[in-house]
């Protein structure tokens, strides 16, 4: 009997590894006692959407680290093949809620990203992409907003509507990336930046309202619904002026420079006050608040200078522990608004960064079932990722959609009549899915149910208005 | 011949269904274990006309074949020893028939272990095998391996819910064995197959039996602040004629890396912990728990918990069953060894095998199926320092045969695979070796399945011996073994 290549044995790994150099640049790189935290037990396999889908080692969270580590070992080159299934993973983080060794796999991921960002040389067009989204138009508000209005018009003018009757986007296989366009809002939250909403009732606490970049464009009525039910239930909401996109995008595509001054610009507009906590309706976000302290523990000192970097560690730990997503803050406060009795039956979709990035799985669902009337049945795989994942649906979005479509079938067979999630992200993958599957289900954020059951004597559609 | 082999199962399968460049293998080097071997190539059959056509193609080459599942396996049962092809049965993981009534089901290889309980879960059935890995292992992987789980003292291996199989053997013939009741007439096939780790056939179906889920469930945690407390306790409970249907250890150490990940609400000052389930009816269990808590208290219990619902249990069930992985948390690299021994030995055996610990200077864990005297020793190390890696090696080895010497045997479930061949002669004579031999010549007589596993290298017929390792190196390299760089 004959094989080609020979096994490779104890003493051979091990020559292997003292022979080669590390794939990796110093500076943002997966580190060996962060990755060989992994056993390879392959607990996470069953629990990650992408081997679910295909199977294969490569796209499994142990085969991902593994990957990682061959780098590290210099046995796997930062080309194709490692660029490739590390891109395909959503970053659902499922993996890490599936580990009983405590990987942080998130954390490993964008690391990666970082390396492959900084080391391996992506098409032109790609590149330019990236260039623009990444570094010239989530961090500058103004961008946003230009482009926003570009797209509403496009929208509006009625040549949308023609684009879509023409059936080009169908011609072009874009018909579901289309479905994915958000509508533009009317009037942006822009507006609201810098103003103060009272509490009504007596004050139970004042908090700051992190209220996003593209939901500033694109989730205005949720924004406002989330500083109408804070208020409802004895919040005073301030909106700090100075606040940016929290660097999430950036930071899972391994731009950390742009992650990290995001970082600094909203640790100064939300430091410059005491709040009790600084609340956002988005887990992406959230997730990305919470960990600004990661994001900084891996700077380097010489690329950066060393006291920048002690003042960054020192604002991330005072700024990470007051971040709140807006369902966890409302169950740990209890809610104290009268709720109108809301006739529905809805299924909650976990989104990825609420349940494995912030281990958030009973808040939102406790305040689903503090509404009178409401029934909340569970639908099969709550806990797995509905393709949306920041840009993913927009990157890689065949599998995007072949989750998205595995999604539809689980919420289908629960027959409610909407279904509710924590995330705009996800709001929006979802909407798209029950066009595309026509399976006639609305999709809410938590807080928009609960700003309907808020009753409407206590509550006016107008009565976000600002103090100071 | 490597090009033309891959040409071949490209023909066959499409090229979506075969993996065969450098990165691609360098992910199928590895399993749960600690052992490393890297494949030609590896393919994924859609169905069994595929495995048929696969193993014709491996013949005309002469390369081995190794079944893999998930590749959780704990002894490197899934790694291409000596190279060649792994065939992946991940996508082949429709569950084909569920029958309720006469609660059976059949499965493709590659259905996830509790994805099956999970699809039969509303009819009050599940498939009791519950190792640890349950919710990522295959069902294939399970029958090649024969798993347990703690639920095995009451409920049996995995050998004890198989009805049938359907099978490829060595020349490409498609059979079936066994059938849909539990004892088929003739030979008991399935018997023989079941955990013959992959080296007499490749399983391509599964005909399962279903059980019902109890009535009660009463799950106990006895807290102690002696281990031989534990031990005794153990020893007890069975002498009284109760046979529990879980009873699990936990060392003091290994409980603190436990509690630190899942909050079970384990007690972090204690020696050593019990968890014991009792099932069936209502008053049965009631009874039998109410004895237990009696015979804990009697060997210096501090305080034994009940339960009060599912949740709780769920608890305590997530501690146990993820305390390999939390002791990760403690250190980068740990190798978990799985021997036997009669419960009865319990307490001596672990005062020996702290003693072997403190000699060979490792802090050695215990988590283990107390009840059938099935021994999971975790002995932490270094994956960086090869010297280490030997030691721990030789640590459990000298472990397990102190288990031998106890009249025990060299592994409970985990399977011999290719971590411990070597050890199989000091638990059987060369005769006993040999029927084995010729069992596995009559269905393998080439070696074309998972060569160089179970039987140790250097002795008998027909073994294929490419690269036979010397003791310490067989055991392969370590799990991950970069230094930082």
């Amino acid at each position: 009997m004959s094989s080609a290549l020979p096994p490779i044995t104890h003493q051979e790994a091990q020559r292997e590894f003292a022979e080669t150099l590390s794939g990796f640049t110093a500076g943002d790189k997966p580190d060996y006692a962060d990755y060989s935290r992994c056993i390879h037990c392959g607990l996470c396999l069953n629990a990650c959407p992408t081997y679910r889908l295909w199977h294969n080692e490569a796209d499994s969270p142990r085969g991902r680290i593994r990957q990682m580590a061959l780098v590290d070992q210099g046995r796997l080159e930062v080309g194709e093949s490692f660029v490739t299934h590390i891109d395909r993973c959503l970053d659902c983080r499922a993996c890490e809620t599936a580990c009983p060794s405590g990987v942080e796999y998130g954390k490993l991921v964008e690391l990666a990203r970082a390396q492959i960002a900084r080391n391996f040389e992506r098409p032109r067009v790609s590149r330019w992409t990236r260039n623009f989204v990444y570094r010239r138009l989530l961090p500058d508000p103004r961008r946003i907003a230009r482009l926003a209005r570009l797209v509403r018009l496009y929208q509006r003018s009625g040549l949308e509507t023609l684009v879509r009757a023409s059936g080009a986007p169908r011609l072009l296989g874009m018909q579901q990336r289309a479905a994915l366009l958000p509508r533009i809002d009317s009037d942006f939250f822009f507006s609201r930046l810098g103003k103060t909403f009272p509490a009504r009732g007596q004050r139970r606490a004042r908090v700051a309202f992190f209220a996003g970049c593209v939901a500033q464009v694109t989730f205005t009525a949720l924004n406002d619904a989330t500083i109408r039910v804070l208020q409802a239930n004895g919040c005073e909401v301030v909106v700090p002026a100075n606040q940016f996109c929290c660097g999430a995008l950036a930071a899972h595509a391994g731009v950390r420079d742009v992650a990290r001054e995001l970082a600094r610009k909203n640790m100064e507009a939300f430091l410059a006050e005491p709040f009790d906590a600084v609340v956002t309706n988005a887990a992406g976000c959230g997730s990305t608040l919470k960990e600004y302290t990661e994001l900084f523990a891996g700077s380097d000192p010489a690329q950066e200078g060393a006291s920048r970097n002690v003042l960054d560690a020192k604002n991330a730990a005072e700024f990470s522990p007051k971040v709140r997503d807006v369902t966890e803050f409302l169950a740990g406060l209890g809610l104290s608004s009268p709720l109108r009795k809301t006739r529905m039956r809805v299924t909650y979709q976990d989104s990825c960064h609420l349940l494995h990035g912030q281990k958030i799985r009973e808040a939102p669902r406790t305040l689903l079932r503090a509404i009178p009337g409401l029934e909340l049945v569970e639908m099969p795989m709550a806990d797995h990722c509905c393709g949306s994942a920041g840009v993913y649906n927009v990157t890689e979005t065949d599998t995007s959609m072949q989750l998205l479509q595995e999604k539809m079938r689980h919420a289908s067979s629960s027959r409610a009549s909407a279904i509710v999630t924590a995330n705009p992200g996800c709001i929006l993958q979802l909407r798209a899915g029950t066009k595309l599957y026509n399976t006639r289900q609305e999709v809410f954020h938590v807080i928009e149910l609960l700003d309907r059951a808020i009753s409407s004597e206590n509550i006016g559609r107008n009565s976000a208005q600002a103090g100071a | 011949m490597n090009q033309q082999l891959i040409l071949d199962l490209e023909h066959l399968l499409t090229r979506e269904h075969v993996l065969s460049r450098p990165e691609d293998l360098l992910l199928y080097e590895y399993d749960g274990s600690v052992e490393v071997a890297r494949p030609n190539c590896i393919v994924f059959p859609r169905d069994a006309a595929d495995v048929v056509r696969i193993v014709e193609i491996a013949n005309r080459h002469d390369v081995p074949i190794v079944g893999r599942g998930a590749g959780t396996g704990l002894s490197g049962g899934a790694l291409a020893r000596h190279g060649g092809i792994i065939v992946s049965f991940a996508r082949m993981n429709r569950i084909l028939e569920i029958d309720i009534e006469n609660q059976r089901a059949v499965v493709q290889p590659g259905v996830v272990n509790s994805d099956l309980s999970a699809a039969v879960a509303h009819a009050g059935l599940h498939f009791a095998p519950d190792p640890s890995s349950q919710k990522a292992c295959t069902i294939g992987g399970n029958v090649s391996e024969n798993a347990g789980g703690p639920h095995t003292l009451a409920y049996g291996v995995t050998t004890n819910h198989v009805l049938g199989m359907q099978l490829v053997l060595c020349d490409g013939q498609l059979i079936r064995i066994g059938g849909k009741s539990l004892d088929a007439p003739g030979y008991d096939l399935c018997g023989l197959f079941v955990g013959s780790e992959g080296t007499l056939a490749l399983v391509t179906e599964i005909t399962v039996r279903l059980t019902r889920l109890p009535e009660t469930i009463k799950t106990l945690l006895a807290i102690y602040d002696r281990i031989d407390g534990a031990t005794e306790t153990v020893v007890e409970i069975t002498a009284r004629g109760i046979t529990p249907a879980a009873c699990e250890m936990l060392d003091g150490w290994t409980l603190r890396a436990v509690e630190a990940w899942v909050h079970a609400g384990f007690p972090l000052d204690s020696a050593a912990v019990l968890l014991i389930e009792v099932d069936g009816m209502r008053e049965a269990a009631e009874e039998h728990a109410a004895q237990i808590t009696e015979v804990c208290k009697l060997h210096g219990a501090r305080e034994v918990r009940l339960a009060r619902d599912a949740k709780e249990r769920d608890l305590l069930w997530k501690g146990r069953k993820n305390a390999f992985g939390a002791v990760g948390r403690l250190s980068p690299t740990y190798y978990v060894q799985d021997g036997v021994i009669p419960r009865t030995k319990l307490p001596q055996t672990l005062r020996e095998i702290d003693r072997i610990g403190k000699e060979n200077g490792f802090e050695i864990g215990n988590i283990f199926h107390a009840g059938d005297g099935n021994l999971h020793p975790i002995i932490l190390f270094d994956a960086r320092d090869a010297q280490q890696f030997q030691r721990a090696v030789s640590t459990a080895d000298a472990i397990i045969r102190f288990c031998i010497e106890m009249g025990g045997a060299i592994t409970g479930e985990h399977g011999v695979g290719m971590e411990k061949d070597r050890l199989m002669p000091l638990l059987f004579t060369d005769a006993d070796l040999a029927l084995m031999r010729t069992v596995r010549d009559a269905f393998n007589p080439v070696g074309r399945f998972n060569p160089g596993k179970i039987f140790p290298t250097g002795k008998g017929c027909g073994e294929v011996r490419i690269n036979p390792l010397p003791l310490s190196g067989s055991a392969g390299a370590p799990p991950s073994g970069p230094t930082p760089s």
